[in-house]
């Protein structure tokens, strides 16, 4: 994976004493919050119901063991114990004290890691494909074109203040593990028919309270001007984009507004000027780049023989180990949705944990992905057995991968400032109502995702079935998405009537998957019972009045 | 409220007050101008040669349009003062200078040392843009 030289080391060292400095004059009042707000911002610190939280970036969602082991200890240290990972590939802290801010980021800069622009209405985290450089229908490994971006778009001077923040995701297979379309610019690596490499640019997707799928606005850009045309991109957007209303602040309604094919005119003809102005790194940088991802030192010959005698394991294996380009190898998915359990949180051990297994068994390396799990790209199958039982000992081998225990959620009201709802209770109500293995295995593939405010963090929109919470006159309350879907055929949910209370809404999940149970076709997952037959079976079952005893 | 300015030119500072940018399409002998941020930049490009002295405003300094238009003026040739006025903070000066501009008249008063400090932050910069220094992949891939 990369490693920084002298100039990326300084550039975060810079900014840990910038944000030293910022501190201090905000502790002594020469700053007031309003003008620290964007500052602490862009290095991740949010004001939370409850404390500080800091959101740490994990550029592409990729990881050494010492930056994870940073990780816990950064958790034991600094918070209580535990860390969440995000949707967004990122881990967060939620009860940070302010003056010790400055110092997790030196501790962070000491593992080449930061908390640079993971928030503020500024270019963030660029995410990707977890299973990057392992995945066996994997096009071009994403990895150095994702760094490339992390480079350009890191105190970019221009892009700071931008309308509303901006989110960039690139993928380098035909399966979109990582919501390409659903993010502010979606980058995916094809190749022609020469075999040349190009970036196809979707832009103005999201979620939010407008979700919209990107359209394409670049079909095939040249990978060495791939930057010239993300600065032309952001350039219209900067300069066009609404700035008279928050929620139409994302670039998806500028484009929406002026049309798909305006905004490329406008972007065409910005990135022909851009192109004079050679800001394009030089494809040796490209090169040098990829020098820190070449495939790691695989065993040949490495077996592909697995015992299965062991029926907890090999449900394990089935469920949560993906197929590895190379042989002898396989991919593991570490879930972080025990039974009742948060989704996408980890203790300090844990953490710490997942760190020493990966130096061990992964060529020293882990992925965070977007439906806040961990994964271990490059495991021998031979080191399979061993590594389960060390991760079940630790509460770890939760084999719900992708099943409807494996719930995405966001932090919600218990945390979250802009929350109108919680969203863990309701995650975790409906992980225990769904707790039997045998039970989610039957029901399949069903991705549940619960968001607790109109913002979309838990990404309700692209659920199977999507979970909203809403606030209604003070009270809780909970609307059904379904039909949603992420990758290829991605499709928005769409709300099944009116909202239900804390258990409604995990009664109302549950008769949803006994319709699907009920009418699936053959090799039918929930999504595709959905598209086929429609809302109106689900939405009779689901409002249907309950019989009246005596 | 005391008049204050950063400036970092070596030339004499124009005197005019700066007009519109519809006003300045209509006067021909206007030498300042003052960009809105929904103002096009661009309007200005045919009348590069007579203007020196743009000023830049920022009602609210997340308002970033300044930006980008300071950074198109300066991509076209124009050399004559960029001027960031109004809700200018301290720790938005070091990317404004990157984007081109080379004076400051912010609402609050600025220190110079505490200026010099802001644009010192960087030790390199990742981008190339308008203020001549280098890229890093350039420093990493010498000519």
């Amino acid at each position: 994976m990369y490693q920084y030289d002298s100039y990326d080391q300084s550039m975060v060292d810079a900014r840990v004493a910038e944000f030293r400095d910022q501190v201090e004059r905000r502790l002594a009042g020469d700053i007031t919050e309003d003008q620290f707000k964007p500052l602490r911002l862009k290095n991740g610190l949010y004001l939370q119901l409850h404390a500080y939280m800091l959101r740490v970036a994990v550029p592409y969602g990729t990881l050494n063991s010492r930056q994870m082991r940073m990780l816990g200890d950064i958790a034991d240290k600094y918070d209580r114990g535990y860390g969440h990972f995000t949707t967004r590939q990122n881990i967060q802290y939620n009860w940070i004290k302010l003056e010790d801010a400055p110092d997790i980021l030196a501790d962070l800069a000491s593992v080449e890691m930061h908390a640079i622009q993971t928030s503020g209405n500024c270019i963030r985290n660029t995410t990707s494909d977890q299973f990057a450089g392992a995945a066996a229908d994997e096009l071009v490994d994403p990895r150095p074109y994702a760094e490339l971006l992390r480079q350009w778009s890191t105190f970019h001077p221009e892009f700071d203040y931008l309308p509303r923040k901006f989110k960039i995701a690139i993928i380098g297979s035909e399966t979109d593990r990582a919501a390409m379309k659903l993010h502010d610019i979606g980058i995916q690596l094809v190749k022609n028919d020469a075999g040349e490499i190009g970036c196809r640019f979707y832009v103005g997707g999201g979620m939010g309270r407008t979700p919209m799928i990107a359209p394409v606005i670049g079909d095939f850009v040249s990978p060495l001007q791939m930057v010239s045309y993300a600065e032309a991109c952001l350039r219209v957007y900067n300069r066009y984009g609404r700035r008279d209303n928050k929620y139409k602040a994302r670039i998806k309604i500028l484009v929406h507004e002026i049309g798909a094919d305006e905004y490329r005119r406008q972007v065409e003809e910005e990135f022909a000027h851009i192109l004079t102005l050679g800001l394009e790194p030089p494809a040796a940088e490209l090169e040098r780049i990829k020098g820190f991802f070449e495939q790691p030192g695989f065993a040949a010959g490495a077996s592909d023989e697995l015992d299965l005698s062991d029926p907890d394991f090999a449900l394990w294996v089935d469920q949560n180990v993906h197929a590895h380009k190379q042989p002898g190898y396989a991919i593991v998915n570490i879930s972080l949705k025990p039974t009742g359990g948060i989704p996408g949180d980890a203790t300090a051990d844990q953490i710490r944990l997942m760190a020493d297994l990966a130096l061990a068994h992964s060529f020293d390396e882990l992925r965070v992905t977007h439906a806040q799990n961990i994964v271990l790209p490059h495991v021998k199958k031979a080191d399979l057995y061993g590594l389960w039982q060390k991760l079940d000992e630790a509460g770890l081998a939760a084999a719900n991968l992708d099943l409807i225990g494996d719930i995405i959620a966001c932090p919600g009201l218990d945390y979250c400032a802009l929350a109108n709802a919680r969203s863990i209770p309701v995650a975790q109500k409906i992980s225990n109502r769904f707790a039997d293995l045998g039970r989610q295995r039957e029901l399949g593939e069903l991705k549940l995702k619960i968001s607790g405010c109109i913002n979309a963090c838990g990404h309700h929109h692209a659920g199977h079935i999507g979970i909203l919470g809403v606030d209604r006159k003070g009270v809780e309350n909970y609307q059904l998405l379904l039909g949603g879907c992420e990758g290829a055929d991605t499709s928005l949910g769409t709300i099944t009537g009116p909202g239900f209370n804390e258990d409604g809404i995990v009664d109302a999940v549950e008769k949803a998957t006994d319709v699907y149970l009920a009418q699936r076709a053959e090799g039918e997952r929930f999504v595709d019972t959905y598209r086929r037959i429609g809302m109106a079976p689900f939405k009779e079952a689901i409002y249907a009045k309950e019989p009246v005893n005596g | 409220m005391v008049e204050q300015n950063l400036r970092y030119r070596s030339d004499e500072p124009v005197s005019d007050p700066a007009v519109t940018v519809d006003a300045f399409a209509d006067q021909s002998n206007a030498t300042a101008v003052r960009i809105e941020p929904g103002d096009d930049a661009r309007a200005l490009l045919p009348h590069l040669d007579r203007i020196a002295l743009v000023e830049v405003n920022f009602p609210a300094y997340t308002d970033g349009r300044g930006y980008s238009a300071a950074r198109i003026l300066r991509e076209h040739g124009y050399a004559g003062e960029l001027r960031a006025v109004g809700d200018v903070l301290l720790d938005q000066l070091s990317h404004m200078r990157r984007c081109g501009f080379d004076s400051f008249a912010p609402d609050q008063a600025i220190s110079s040392e505490a200026a010099e400090k802001a644009f010192a932050t960087w030790p390199d910069v990742y981008q190339k843009t308008v203020d001549g220094r280098p890229a890093i992949w350039a420093k990493r891939h010498p000519a």
